[in-house]
């Protein structure tokens, strides 16, 4: 049986993470992109915000200090494959192993540091009841924050630049020859994406795990995907407008998270074991499109020889 | 006017595979010319329409287009004045962006793209209207997805998409060639229609020696990386495709070789 309070926390930590894979969306499916950046810019994203307010920053403005943290590294992997041709994949793991030293240096050379002051939750909190359980300010901050990031994207995309990076990532060849700087839309798009990551992070760290965790990136690209492809199999069927595209993500995030909840309560599963399911999660959504085919192909070579006889 | 004087192109410059693609080629296309290019394979035509468009850059010489120096201007630059349709349908659309996105993309080839919101109602009745001059009834259909339209169609609207804005010259390498023959045909049709309509100059490879003599006002004939013949007026509406090899084989002292050109 899947009690509630499982449920409740899946929703409330898939709000937050949901956010994460906005940003993963934005490259993935928009640019083509499979950004690695991402595994060192969540955990930069909850450094920035978790070390600021230790030094006494007031926690909204460390919040944004870190959101303009994460677009540098977006720059920097954007530079490495568009003016150094690179390929994506690799300029991504550049990024990603470059900001291990730096989260290290900006954490003071340690892995993990709590957060000593205030912090957007501690803020939140003072607003509802004493006693207000975790999850209700996880749930009620993410949904603020999802509901305004799919406003924004939604303008944003539909602007003359936001077409522009669309194209790019759909047919850069085409694009260019549209007079569109496809180099500069790659570097556009991936400073977006790590900025709504490194909010992800910043918010994570605030909300649930009180703390910035130099690992905390590991695992986060592939968690991306799947929360994107879960999404798209259960609520995208036909053509739908960009805004409930979004909307479909943040779905996939939450059932993601509440997949994971429920399987740490299976007796016998440790919370280790969840890389090994989400891999598995994506491997299998990634596989569809061949299974498909071949599926198709079966039926095909069947009436042929139905047809033959 | 574009001007293009001693240009030259070498692949693969150093290695045992270095080629000398475009060799020493001069050419004035004068404005309103709608120029057809034929050759043999490797004769250098799309090289030399990727040097003109600027996805590639010359080893030396100079293109002018109505006065400016472009030689060097990259290809995004020159994207501004040339409009460029390929031979591949999938080529010259965003498969997964609406029919009126791609055109919304082509209507700002030549503006600075701000972040002005969506399509006005004004715009899109011009898109109506320049979707009509298809004739396939696409006018009707802005919302759909351009990656669910036959090749054809897709040709189509390319060919909208590189005209939309006027370009200065407009390049088009063998784009009916994946086409049906019918379709094809339609597509031709169409890109003469939109030529003489919109009085555009333009510059067209194709590997079909009827549709060479048949469109245009003039016709190139390309060998080994130069122009070997370069006939207009009287010279070219007489000619016929039986004079065209022999003209070849008189300059070139080879036969013509272009798998497609004798398939068709
Ligand atoms: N990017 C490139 N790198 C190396 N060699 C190239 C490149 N592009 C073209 N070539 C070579 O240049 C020569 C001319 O190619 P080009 O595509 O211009 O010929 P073409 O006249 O368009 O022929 P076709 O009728 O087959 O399309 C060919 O030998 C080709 O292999
Ligand atoms: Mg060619």
């Amino acid at each position: 049986m899947i009690r509630l309070v499982t449920l409740q926390s899946g929703i409330a930590q898939g709000l937050l993470w949901a956010i994460l894979t906005i940003g993963v969306y934005i490259t993935y499916r928009i640019l083509d992109f499979a950004d690695l950046t991402i595994e060192g810019t969540f955990p930069l994203g909850a450094a920035v915000t978790v070390v600021l307010i230790n030094s006494g920053m007031n926690p909204f403005l460390a919040t944004a200090v870190a959101m303009l943290a994460g677009p540098l590294a977006g720059l920097s992997t954007g530079i490495l494959n568009t003016v150094f041709k690179i390929p994506g994949i690799l300029s991504g793991i550049l990024s990603m192993i470059a900001l291990y030293s730096v989260n290290i240096r900006i954490m003071s050379d340690k892995a993990t540091v709590a957060i000593a002051g205030n912090s957007i939750k501690k803020i939140v909190a003072t607003l509802f009841p004493a006693g207000t359980v975790s999850n209700t300010l996880s749930t009620t901050v993410g949904i603020i924050v999802c509901a305004a990031l799919i406003a924004t994207l939604y303008w944003f995309f539909g602007t003359e630049t936001g077409c522009a990076i669309r194209a790019t990532g759909n047919n850069s060849k085409m694009s260019r020859s549209m007079g569109i700087n496809t180099d500069m839309m790659t570097i556009i798009g991936l400073m977006l994406s790590n900025a709504i990551v490194a909010l992800s992070g910043s918010l994570i760290a605030q909300f649930d795990y009180g703390s910035a965790l130099v690992n905390m990136g590991q695992g986060t690209i592939v968690i991306g995907l799947a929360s994107v492809i879960i999404g798209e199999v259960i609520l995208i069927h036909k053509e739908h407008n960009f805004a409930y595209r979004l909307f479909s993500v943040v779905f996939g995030a939450i059932v993601y998270r509440t997949i994971i909840s429920v399987v740490l309560t299976i007796s016998g599963f440790k919370a280790t074991d969840i890389k090994i399911i989400t891999a598995i999660i994506v491997a299998i959504a990634l596989s569809i499109p061949v299974f498909k085919e071949k599926a198709a192909m079966r039926k095909k070579r069947n009436l042929a020889m139905k047809e033959g006889k | 006017m574009l001007e293009i004087k001693n240009l030259n192109k070498s692949f693969n410059v150093g290695t045992v595979n270095e080629k000398h693609v475009i060799n020493d080629i001069s050419l004035t296309v004068n404005d309103g010319d709608f120029i057809t290019i034929i050759g043999s394979n490797g004769a250098g035509k799309s090289t030399l329409l990727n040097l003109i468009a600027g996805t590639y850059m010359p080893d030396s010489g100079k293109i002018v287009l109505d006065g400016k120096n472009i030689t060097f201007s990259s290809e995004i630059k020159r994207a501004k004045d040339i409009g460029h349709v390929f031979q591949d349908p999938m080529m010259g659309t965003a498969a997964d962006m609406w029919i009126e996105e791609n055109l919304a993309l082509a209507y700002r080839r030549t503006k600075k793209r701000s972040l002005s919101w969506g399509i006005s109602n004004k715009e899109r009745e011009i898109y109506k209207k320049e979707l009509s001059r298809l004739g396939l009834g696409l006018e009707n259909s802005l919302n759909k997805k351009i990656g669910l339209l036959s090749g054809g169609q897709r040709q189509a609207v390319t060919l909208l998409m590189a005209t939309l804005q006027k370009p200065k010259v407009l390049l088009l390498d063998e784009h009916t060639a994946a086409l049906d023959p019918k379709t094809a045909a339609a597509v031709l049709t169409l890109s003469d229609q939109i030529i003489r309509e919109d009085n555009l100059t333009a510059m067209m490879v194709t590997h079909n020696m009827q549709n060479a003599i048949d469109y245009g006002n003039r016709l190139i004939m390309m060998h080994a990386g130069r122009i070997i013949l370069d006939l207009s007026g009287e010279e070219k509406k007489n000619l016929t495709v039986e004079m065209l090899l022999r003209q070849f084989e008189k300059a070139s002292g080879e036969e013509f070789v272009n798998d497609r050109a004798l398939l068709s």
